[in-house]
């Protein structure tokens, strides 16, 4: 009857590509489509505005690589735990082969990246979700990642940023996958209980396992304008209540208003918000 | 001498509606049983059970997620999906069992968290984080038992545990072996494939050291022999929680906090303090 992943994972693939809009090739240079006015743009043009639409200021994917080299004070960013891969811990068949092509392809170990640097001068540990990998789902080297970031704070004293995104479990390793967000929700209790500060920063899409652990567990929570934010997909909420949903249901906006976000924050103030943030709790 | 019974029949096993209901284990086991209803802030959710009873002639807590096991009783506890006012009461029992010192038990059966609007709208996930938030730290011995169904984040909402028990049918998976086979093979009716691959079973989760205990059920299920299996559970339950209850609360927490660190580390070197 429900089927709640798959109908997540089309939703997501959907939302993925409206995002990227198609890429057009012009010349030898591909184009960029915005997925919000459909203008279509050069890479480099998009790059130098961190992906918002300079027509019409949609946010599109952000390469996180990308989001730490332009949050961070030049030259102060380090990144973290950068050996940890995933593991195939079930044996799952075709998933070792799947992790090594993802990895050549994206340029990227994991789909998460940690770093640690200064944020307008506040000394900060970071930790970003990029969807390009396996739709951001939460392996056990990503609630690795994420579990060690928070203790690493923790035992540096240092505030936490962490930019969600991902649907949630990684099917190819299964109950360990499912496990992370105890494992995550855990660390980062024992980091609030510490006293240490936790901004949770949801990009588009945040959804399923990641949604019901650490990305609800901010003590700020911000969030990207008209990212998806929910725990069930669109599509399953549909088939459950037999109705399409309203326009906008599960977006940021949305969740600011039902008392789960306290500010959207667009990609150009996100460092001055964060830098304020950060200072508000230095003593 | 017992036949091989293959994951996808443990699976319908797990979801038979003859196994002893979670609202069964604990008419059965316990004593004095006191129900407390709703979340305090929106609703009372008739998917979670909760209240406090006797156990071994003590106080405790328990609550559970119960799918009911006649039509009527289908509908009244919505097929075992909880709303978020669910695991908010579930909130409410845990910290009471907190300020009140008493050990919590808590039993699993269900298909996962409802996916519906208003679930989403009240905050679905947040209310599933701050269980598993507010349960990994709790200062009091925490006992799971998975009796049927353990799907996804909806279960384990209520099984971060110092123990966690499976009935040797239970499974606990990330999510139905037909939701499974459908994003992988695009073939929803491959569930039987899936199960062999996903490792849901409780003898693979005990293997993974994520189960700690599997009570063994007669053949055909726990349905065919109710009171037994509910009399094992019984006696697992009470030496466990006097093991537990001779722990420090610091020890207990550690315990906790390391039993699951150390799922899925590379190199199973972590520092704890």
């Amino acid at each position: 009857m429900l089927n709640p992943f798959a109908e997540r994972k089309l939703k997501l693939n959907l939302l993925q590509s409206l995002r990227f809009g198609g890429k057009k090739t012009s010349g030898t240079v591909q184009r960029i489509t915005c997925g919000g006015c459909k203008a279509d743009f050069e890479p480099s043009a998009l790059q130098a505005v961190m992906y918002v639409c300079p027509r019409c200021g949609f946010h599109l994917q952000y390469p996180v690589r990308e989001r730490l080299e332009k949050l961070f004070d030049a030259d102060t960013a380090t990144e973290k735990f950068k050996d940890l891969a995933p593991s195939d811990v079930l044996n799952f068949p075709g998933y070792a082969k799947k992790i090594s092509e993802t990895a050549s392809k994206t340029g990227l170990p994991e789909a998460c990246i940690c770093v640690t640097g200064k944020i307008g001068g506040h000394t900060a540990v970071c930790a970003a979700i990029d969807i390009s990998f396996m739709m951001g789902s939460m392996g056990t080297a990503v609630g690795e990642k994420i579990t060690l970031a928070a203790e690493l704070a923790q035992s540096s004293r240092l505030p936490l940023i962490i930019f969600s995104a991902g649907g949630g479990a990684r099917m190819q390793e299964g109950i360990f996958s499912l496990m992370q967000m105890i494992k995550t929700s855990a660390a980062i209790k024992r980091f609030s209980d510490s006293g240490g500060l936790f901004i949770s920063y949801i990009t588009h899409p945040t959804t399923g396992g990641i949604t019901a652990s650490f990305a609800s567990l901010g003590d700020i929570t911000l969030a990207e304008p008209g990212a998806l934010f929910g725990f069930a997909g669109p599509r399953v909420i549909e088939q459950t209540i037999g109705e399409k949903l309203p326009n906008g249901f599960q977006s940021s906006e949305f969740q600011m208003e039902h008392g789960f976000v306290d500010a959207i924050v667009s990609r150009s103030d996100s460092r001055a918000e964060l830098t304020k943030l950060l200072s508000l709790h230095s003593v | 001498m017992q036949k091989k019974v293959s994951p996808y029949e443990r699976v319908k096993l797990a979801r038979n509606a003859k196994r002893p209901g979670s609202d069964d284990f604990i008419a059965a086991l316990f004593e004095d049983f006191f129900e407390i209803r709703g979340d305090r802030a929106y609703s009372d959710d008739n998917a979670v059970i909760c209240g406090i009873a006797r156990f071994n002639g003590a106080p405790v807590s328990v609550a559970a997620i119960c799918k009911g096991r006649t039509i009527e009783a289908r509908i009244k506890r919505n097929f075992g999906m909880a709303q978020p006012d669910g695991y908010r009461k579930f909130l409410r029992c845990l910290a009471q069992a907190v300020k009140f010192r008493r050990p919590l038990i808590t039993f699993i059966d269900t298909p996962g968290a409802y996916p519906g609007k208003s679930a989403e709208e009240r905050g679905q996930g947040q209310a599933i984080a701050e269980c598993l938030y507010q349960m990994s730290a709790a200062p009091i011995p925490i006992i799971s038992i998975v009796i049927g169904e353990g799907g996804s984040g909806g279960a384990i909402a209520l099984g971060v545990a110092d123990r966690l028990i499976m009935l040797e049918n239970a499974v606990l998976s990330v999510l139905s072996p037909e939701g499974f086979a459908s994003i992988l093979w695009k073939d929803s009716a491959r569930a039987a494939e899936a199960s062999d691959v996903m490792k849901l079973t409780a003898a693979d989760l005990l293997e993974y050291k994520i189960a700690d205990y599997l009570i063994q059920e007669p053949d055909g299920g726990a349905g065919e022999a109710p009171e037994l299996v509910i009399n094992r559970v019984g006696e697992l339950i009470k030496s466990e929680l006097t093991e537990l209850l001779k722990l420090s609360e610091t020890q207990l927490l550690n315990d906790r906090y390391r039993k699951y660190r150390l799922i899925g580390t590379s190199d199973g070197e972590v520092c704890l303090d």
